[in-house]
């Protein structure tokens, strides 16, 4: 990971010496802080969505539409369909919410960063001690989801267990490219355009139905999107129908970390050091 | 004399601006301040101060010249240079999710400082800030000067080797300065090196051992206060008004009284060893001032001369 | 300098009694003014939010779930297809949509971000008149959202189902579409304004009202679908009443008069009371 980044700002003056100094702990711990003083209740209250969800259509539509098939080629439940996509969104939203909204509001009204930056801390530990806290809150969701799921039968093999790291893998990558993204945004209007990206991939990823229902070029597109290949590899987990193709998910998030750090790193510079 | 602490030569920041030729908000400064030094940077909002501070504080790059803090180059070791550094940045940008005293603590570790060490310099530190019974308040309900104080406290939570000070008071009541400048006292009188920027003459005049007068960018004068002063202004000032229709056209007829006549919109500064006198020669020609004052020549002078402007605009 | 002539008392009763008279009018709409043109800040996303929201929620989900849903839905003596089903709840989910956005942070915003209620309450106009208008306000929002869904609810279902939708009475769902945004939005406004601090609580009305009003209101399948235990949500959701009539409107579905009479006076009695507590709480925090 270093090596990527350090090839980014080479040439640049100070390279990545002057962006980090080895402590993205102490951001966590930041953010550990803060928590235990904020409302309890607003901070679980984004475990709940995606239990709704599941309640609302897997009881409600469920009755309606009796099984699916997976691509993998499993008959299940309706509801154990959608919980592992439901499980993937709400990763999603959680890493794409904490990257965003929330560095957006400490980047330019909070001045929190501006402060963290005048001590030793460099950018780069800020960028990561954010991610790390986010995935964090993350994970403490997710195992949350997954006992839900397991009380109501819906973990269908062992190899359930692995999307906890699935769903940290697929944070990671939202959080480092909504970083990104975040720091080239001015306003909070900007900030809405995120919705609508999030929006058409929450509804066509193949989370509610398989995206069978759609003509191949659509599926062509849905499936260049991220939140499809994470969807796939939690249900892969979750139904126990692993394939090979499950190495080109993973294959895929890595990929958008790495560009995601890159880019934040890069803003990140321009906007503190420069 | 020891060696300068910090050492900017031929400094100069530019920034870029779309469509535009670049703007130059620091253009040419060259300056030295020794260990143990408290060193003002004086002149009008967008002089480049705030720019300075960000640059001695290595969380902006220069443009060009060179500049070397602690014996380093802050382009390259940052994160060095700021773990030896205190900063007290113009607004406070405290953590409003948490309390007067986390926020102390949060900060210790922000410098890799062990937990422990972070306890104990926090309860130092807010008996220093005179905040101890504030300790759990969360930072909205602090005043505009407990704010600042704690910005301040926050500062020195790693022993800083200098602390920078971007317009320490601004903003702040007239007692509320008074018990912030008591405060700055003792860091001196400790030997802590201090850095700071201001607009307000008195401030500068009661805190800097030696400053540096700015504008647009560049060095006006340099000195003591009181060499500035001696050198740049009169001993007295004599403040007179006639209403802001007739200032002008009055001022004319004041040649000759005083070393020398500034004309402000609402004003008339007449620059003399006496006041008093001059005053006397005026109302000896005939003319009537609605109020008149005289006072002691102060740094604002000093600027009004080398600038032609007043300070705060 | 020349001596100022100053005008009797009695003129200057007269001056402020007439320039006080449009105000005390028309004031609501200066505020109403305001709140729209406050709106233009973040025009692109209500526009796309207004166009696109039907295109991706009809197309996207609907579409997909139909796809597994292939039979046709019973509802209320007639068999339709999914996707009409559907239609009605969406649209009245759009506007109760805006109603939790519009209701919230820019009440917040006037109280304590920006407290622009405060300059409004420091001119002519009355605590009373600036309530109005940020309803009024939200109102127009809604209105560009419902009439988007409305018409291309038209242009999809003539192509798609050519027939299927009754358009001599589904315009009228427009209007239910705005008061079941007002029945939620006014309510919430009461609410908002009577929040001193902002500690997440409007997070937290997204997920524990709007969210489970929208996925339990029988939105996506009849509500008696669902067990007893959680049936009780739709029938105090405004978004529930709102879609039976919707679909009434819309398809022609049979609802037994006293329940046509419950759905219609529910919706009502939120609205009116709504705006009288809102108008009550704007008054008291404005004059404290």
């Amino acid at each position: 990971m270093t090596g990527v980044i350090e090839q980014a700002t080479v040439g640049r003056r100070g390279g990545v010496r002057a962006l980090w100094a080895g402590n993205p702990w102490a951001v966590v711990q930041r953010g550990l802080i803060a928590a235990r003083s904020s409302s309890w209740v607003v901070v679980l209250s984004g475990f709940f969505e995606p239990v709704f969800y599941l309640a609302s259509m897997g009881i409600g539509l469920g009755a309606l539409i009796g099984t699916v098939q997976t691509s993998g080629g499993a008959e299940v439940s309706y509801a154990a369909f959608i919980a592992p996509a439901l499980l993937a969104v709400s990763a999603m939203n959680g890493a794409i919410y904490d990257s965003t909204w929330n560095v957006f509001f400490k980047l330019n009204y909070g001045k929190l960063y501006e402060g963290m930056l005048a001590t030793s801390l460099g950018p780069l530990d800020v960028a990561l001690g954010e991610i790390l806290y986010a995935l964090l809150r993350g994970l403490v969701y997710a195992a949350g989801f997954m006992v839900i799921m397991q009380i109501w039968g819906l973990n269908l093999a062992w190899t359930a267990i692995l999307a906890l790291p699935a769903v940290l893998l697929i944070a990671f990558g939202f959080a480092s490219l909504g970083m990104a993204v975040t720091s080239y945004m001015k306003t909070f209007q900007h900030m809405d355009w995120i919705n609508f990206v999030l929006l058409p991939m929450f509804l066509f990823s193949a989370t509610l139905y398989p995206i069978t229902v759609y003509p191949e070029w659509v599926q062509g597109i849905v499936m260049a999107f991220p939140l499809w290949h994470g969807v796939e590899l939690i249900r892969g987990f979750t139904t126990g129908v692993l394939s090979p193709d499950m190495g080109w998910h993973i294959l895929y998030y890595v990929v958008m970390i790495a560009v995601g750090l890159v880019f934040t790193t890069k803003r990140m510079r321009a906007l503190f050091l420069d | 004399m020891p060696e300068a602490v910090i050492t900017a030569e031929s400094l100069r920041k530019t920034y870029k601006v779309k469509g535009k030729a670049d703007f130059v908000a620091v253009d040419d400064l060259s300056f030295e301040v020794a260990p143990g030094e408290s060193f003002g940077l004086l002149g009008p909002n967008g002089a480049g101060k705030s720019t300075t501070m960000k640059m001695i504080g290595a969380v902006s790059t220069r443009t060009a010249g060179s500049l070397s803090i602690l014996g380093l180059d802050p382009d390259q070791y940052g994160p060095e240079i700021r773990s030896r550094l205190g900063v007290v940045p113009q607004q406070d940008n405290l953590d409003g999710e948490l309390n007067a005293r986390e926020n102390l603590f949060i900060y210790g570790r922000y410098f890799g400082l062990p937990a422990k060490v972070c306890h104990e310099k926090a309860d130092e530190l807010l008996a220093f800030a005179q905040l101890e019974d504030k300790a759990k308040s969360r930072v909205d309900a602090l005043s505009g000067g407990m704010k600042r104080r704690l910005t301040i406290a926050r500062g020195l939570i790693n022993d800083p080797r200098i602390l920078l000070l971007d317009e320490p008071t601004t903003g702040l009541d007239p007692q509320a300065r008074h018990v912030l400048w008591d405060r700055l006292f003792r860091l001196k009188e400790r030997g802590t090196t201090l850095v700071l920027t201001t607009h307000y003459m008195d401030e500068a005049e009661q805190l800097c051992d030696r400053l540096i007068v700015v504008d647009k960018g560049r060095i006006m004068a340099e000195g003591t206060p009181s060499s500035l002063i001696r050198q740049h202004s009169s001993r007295e000032v004599l403040e007179v008004r006639f209403g802001s229709d007739r200032n002008q056209q009055v001022a004319g007829t004041l040649e000759g009284i005083g070393d020398r006549v500034e004309v402000l919109p609402d004003r008339i500064l007449v620059y003399t060893s006496d006041g008093e006198a001059a005053l006397e020669r005026i109302t000896a020609l005939g003319l009537s001032p609605i109020t008149s004052l005289v006072r002691r020549s102060s740094l604002e002078d000093v600027f009004l001369r080398l600038t032609g402007r007043s300070l705060i605009e | 300098m020349k001596p100022i002539t100053q005008p009797t008392l009695a003129e200057l009763t007269a001056e402020a009694m007439e320039w006080g008279r449009k105000p005390r009018r028309r004031g609501s709409w200066y505020v109403t003014e305001h709140m729209v043109r406050a709106m233009r800040a973040y025009g692109w996303t209500i526009v796309v939010g207004a166009l696109g929201q039907p295109i991706l929620y009809l197309l996207g989900l609907a579409v997909g779930l139909a796809a597994l849903i292939a039979v046709p839905i019973p509802d209320g003596g007639r068999e339709v297809p999914y996707l009409l089903f559907v239609a009605p709840a969406l649209l009245a989910t759009a506007a109760i949509s805006v109603a939790s956005e519009e209701f919230t942070y820019p009440v917040m915003a006037g109280f304590k971000w920006r407290q622009y209620f405060y300059g409004f309450n420091a001119s002519a106009l009355s605590s009373g008149q600036i309530a109005n208008g940020v309803v009024l306000g939200a109102a127009a929002r809604m209105l560009v959202t419902v009439v988007a869904y409305w018409a291309f609810i038209c242009i999809f279902f003539e192509w798609l189902y050519p027939g299927a939708a009754n358009f001599a009475t589904s315009w009228i769902s427009i209007v239910i579409g705005l008061v079941a945004g007002l029945a939620f939005g006014a309510p919430l406004m009461a609410y908002a304004g009577a929040l001193e601090e902002d500690k997440g609580q409007f997070a937290l009305v997204q997920r524990f009202v709007f969210m489970p009003m929208f996925l339990f209101s029988g939105t996506f399948y009849p509500l008696a679908t669902l067990p007893l235990w959680l049936q009780w949500i739709g029938w105090i959701s405004p978004l529930w009443h709102a879609s039976e009539l919707g679909r009434v409107v819309t398809y022609g579905k049979t609802v037994e008069p006293w329940l046509l009479a419950v759905h219609v006076t529910y919706l009502l009695v939120l609205t009116v009371g709504g705006v009288i507590l809102a108008r009550r709480v704007f008054t008291r925090r404005l004059a404290k």
